[in-house]
């Protein structure tokens, strides 16, 4: 059974209407368990709405998005899902470890349990002792391991993200990176991961989804092949610059399409 | 703005009203309620129709005070707000007094007033107004005076220029809007204002005397007549104000939100 | 000293310099002012600075030690102190009254939004128009008014003019709060699958915090004024309203005592501001300190 298993999937906004944006076309896309896919491409390319789609935040116009061998809204209801966005979105006024317990308060989980399950999300992304600090006394980046600690305290089996490190600094940027590909593999969990940085979605990647817009589709499927252990080295590994090319050029590609085709609307990035 | 979405604006709040227009109409009717307790809506226009010259007559009386008050409060803040720009330390005195004045119902203070001066008088009510207006517009003014944009500032001094010309040329712009502001609040205080003086005794011609005169002689629907006129003088100086603001501004920025949070 | 303690320090001392100078303003006027009041620029601008008519600031702060009335054994500091107190518990009803209307309205208003669309533009003028002069109408339903067994008591009708002035701004501070909560955080708990009321109890209304303390605040002053002028347009026995028309009648005789009450109005408008910025301060308490000019 696959983690995600999109079929056909198309998402139009304001159909029939002279505003009428298609967002997606006919998207097909299947992430096996344990993967770390990314989506890659310009502005306007319907990555953000795929992941939307996926999170049943958006219904699809046509096809299907099947979500850990469910519905994608069965799915969102068992809560078979994590989400994390370029603002970590902490709530200011709660403490940080009441944050992670959010999601465990709304299924109604119970009180000790809660904060056992806080307490082991902290020691995961290395900041235990921060539990009764506030978003605001911490850094960017360290609200932003909060969000993924907040995002996977549920254990789902998959974690959806939208350019969580895009407001980050290029340090912090690549540190994240390796904590969370540290934290994946120590949960085991599957990734959909939204991005506008090629090394990134390089490093990070089983597999770079390559997608265009106007209208938004899915253009190329390029494999990773970096290994499974993935270090600061591996940013100086030949493989990881011939990935790099491979992703550019598939980009240079659509990109020297929709040039050609000429300016009509802009698509919304979602 | 497209006519369908004017429509959309304008059609809730007008079903809304005419709604509670009838509603209130029908409870009054229906439940036979006495005059002491509800007006029927038909027989407050009725009232007001009837006695349209003497509604008008107090509507002038107590509108005259509260333009009387609007204006002097408005020309002693704004020249008093000068004096705290130039003199920051008149600023911290003032500042502390205008908060506290803020919380407390200083109308009050037209018993003392009217202690003050002749029985038929109807300087107290102004000089009420113009004290309340003044704090309003102090306020306001003064911080659009003081907060401009440093760099601005920065500039003019480079260009040598004198603290006069800074105030001609930067200060005082920047304060516009904020003077807007504050009438667009003053406005329907001062109508308030006025009103609320009246029931401290003193002359008696304004429309705070009659609706209490109007109730003691248990003619409940001509009080709410005048209470109808009040209403609509306080809407007139409001609207007013922002007639004025938008003849000011002439597409540039309308005004500025002394408190945003 | 810590800075909080210096800033309050200092804010107070400049208060009190302000009282000290407006105090000697008064006193110079007495001195240098016409006796029988005159015209400035020919109108009769000038008040009279007379005993009579403007006590000395020391007689007005001596009446209160001093009876009542004549022959009386009551002072006057604990017949002020009474009425203020009486109007204070008012406006505290008037006040809780109006915000949970408010509050309540604003929640309403902010899952029905064709409730918004049609009330909120009546909200926003109600506070331009003098909804104060229905004080008198709303008295008259004291003592005769019985909604199913409850009775009308004389002076509810204070406190519910008191809680109509508060609910207006509190209910637009608070709607406007709850429709702050960024888009993204509400993003976020739907893909929590939460529910309408979970958004509204764990999202919204703690996004709406910083914009119902200020709206509270002018929610606790119109309650104040509300109850005092119903209490003066309708002489309601007990509250400070009441003494400050009956002092006002005795001023020709007795011209410090009608200031007694003033102050005591005063006094009661900065306690109710008092007890507001208290409950701020407990509201706000984890935030973020916002840089204050």
């Amino acid at each position: 059974m696959s983690a995600v298993q999109v079929t056909g999937a198309s998402k139009i906004f304001n159909q029939g209407t002279p505003k009428q944006v298609d967002a997606l076309i006919d998207v097909n896309l299947t992430v096996e368990p344990g993967e770390f896919v990314s989506l890659i491409g310009p502005s306007g390319c319907g990555k953000s709405t795929l992941l939307r789609l996926i999170a049943n935040l958006l219904e699809p116009t046509t096809g299907s998005v099947m979500v850990n061998g469910k519905s994608a809204s069965q799915s969102r209801l068992d809560q078979d899902y994590g989400m994390a966005f370029q603002q970590a979105g902490l709530f200011d006024w709660r403490t940080v470890a009441k944050n992670i317990e959010l999601p465990l308060e709304l299924k109604g989980w119970d009180k000790d349990k809660r904060a056992a399950r806080a307490r082991e999300m902290l020691e995961l992304v290395k900041l235990p002792e921060f539990a009764e600090m506030y978003p605001w006394q911490l850094s960017g980046g360290m609200q932003q391991r909060i969000a993924i600690a907040r995002a996977l305290a549920a254990h789902p089996p998959l974690l959806l993200m939208d350019e969580p490190f895009g407001a980050l600094d290029e340090m912090t940027r690549e540190y994240m990176q390796g904590e969370l590909l540290r934290i994946c593999a120590e949960t085991s969990t599957t990734v959909v991961f939204v991005t506008h940085s090629i090394p990134e979605a390089v490093y990070l990647s089983n597999r770079v989804v390559v997608m265009s817009p106007r209208p938004g589709r899915i253009t190329d499927l390029i494999n990773v092949n970096l290994g499974a252990k993935r270090t600061e080295d591996t940013r100086a590994a030949a493989d990881f610059f011939t990935g790099i090319t491979a992703v550019r050029e598939a980009l240079r590609g659509t990109h020297a399409d929709h040039a050609n085709a000429g300016a009509v609307r802009g698509v919304e990035d979602r | 703005m497209n006519p369908a979405s004017r429509i959309r604006r304008i059609l809730p709040p007008l079903v809304f009203g005419v709604a509670f227009l009838l509603l209130w109409e029908g409870v009054v009717k229906g439940f036979d309620l006495k005059p002491y307790f509800l007006a029927a809506p038909s027989k407050i226009f009725e009232q007001f129709f009837k006695n349209f010259v003497r509604i008008w007559e107090a509507t002038s009386v107590s509108g005259t005070n509260a333009l009387v008050g609007l204006i002097a409060g408005t020309v002693f803040g704004v020249v008093m707000s000068f004096a705290l720009s130039r003199y920051r330390f008149l600023g911290e005195l003032v500042t502390p007094l205008a908060i506290a004045l803020n919380a407390i119902p200083i109308f009050v203070l037209v018993a003392v007033l009217n202690n003050m001066y002749s029985i038929t008088s109807e300087i107290p009510r102004r000089i009420m107004v113009s004290l309340v207006v003044y704090f309003i517009v102090l306020v306001n003014v003064a911080k659009g005076l003081t907060q401009v944009q440093s760099t601005h500032v920065e500039l003019m001094k480079s260009y040598a220029a004198s603290d006069f010309a800074i105030l001609r040329k930067v200060r005082v712009p920047n304060a516009v809007p904020y003077l807007f502001t504050a009438l667009k609040i003053a406005a329907p205080v001062s109508v308030i204002t006025a009103f609320v003086s009246e029931y401290f005794g003193g002359a008696q011609n304004g429309l705070g005397s009659r609706i209490t005169s109007n109730i003691a002689n248990s003619k409940n629907a001509a009080a709410w007549a005048y209470v109808l006129g009040a209403c609509l003088l306080g809407l007139t100086f409001y609207a007013v104000s922002i007639v004025l603001e938008s003849a000011a501004s002439r597409g540039g920025v309308a005004s500025k939100t002394n408190n945003n949070k | 000293m810590n800075r909080f303690a210096r800033r309050a320090a200092y804010r107070t001392s400049m208060f009190v310099l302000s009282i000290v100078l407006v105090v000697a303003l008064w006193e110079m006027y007495k001195v240098v002012g016409p006796q029988d009041g005159g015209k400035l620029f020919g109108a009769g601008v000038l008040p009279r600075s007379n005993d009579t008519a403007m006590p000395h600031v020391w007689t007005m702060l001596s009446r209160y030690g001093r009876p009542e009335v004549r022959g009386s054994d009551k002072r006057v500091w604990v017949v002020v102190l009474a009425g203020a107190w009486f109007s204070f518990r008012l406006a505290i009803v008037g006040f809780l009254l109006g915000s949970s209307i408010g509050v309540g309205l604003s929640v309403v208003m902010s899952r029905f939004r064709i409730v918004e669309r049609g009330l909120l533009p009546y909200l926003v003028v109600s506070q331009t128009v003098p909804l104060i002069a229905l004080a008198p109408l709303v008295a008259l339903w004291g003592g005769k008014l019985h909604i199913f067994g409850f009775e009308w008591p004389r002076w509810f009708s204070a406190a519910v003019l008191g809680a109509f002035l508060s609910f207006f701004p509190i209910a637009v501070g608070t709607l406007r709060g709850l429709a702050s909560a960024p888009a993204a955080a509400v993003e976020l708990m739907e893909s929590y699958a939460a529910s309408w009321k979970q958004i509204l109890l764990k999202l919204r209304f703690p996004s709406a915090i910083p914009y119902m303390v200020p709206a509270f605040k002018l929610g606790a002053s119109g309650s104040v004024v509300g109850v005092v002028v119903a209490e003066i347009s309708t002489g309601l026995k007990g509250g400070i309203g009441r003494l400050i028309i009956e002092y006002a009648r005795e001023a020709t005789a007795d011209p410090a005592k009608v200031f007694t009450a003033v102050f005591g109005a005063a006094a009661l408008g900065l306690t109710m501001a008092g007890v507001i910025a208290i409950s701020d301060v407990y509201l706000m308490r984890n935030r973020p300190k916002e840089t204050t000019s």
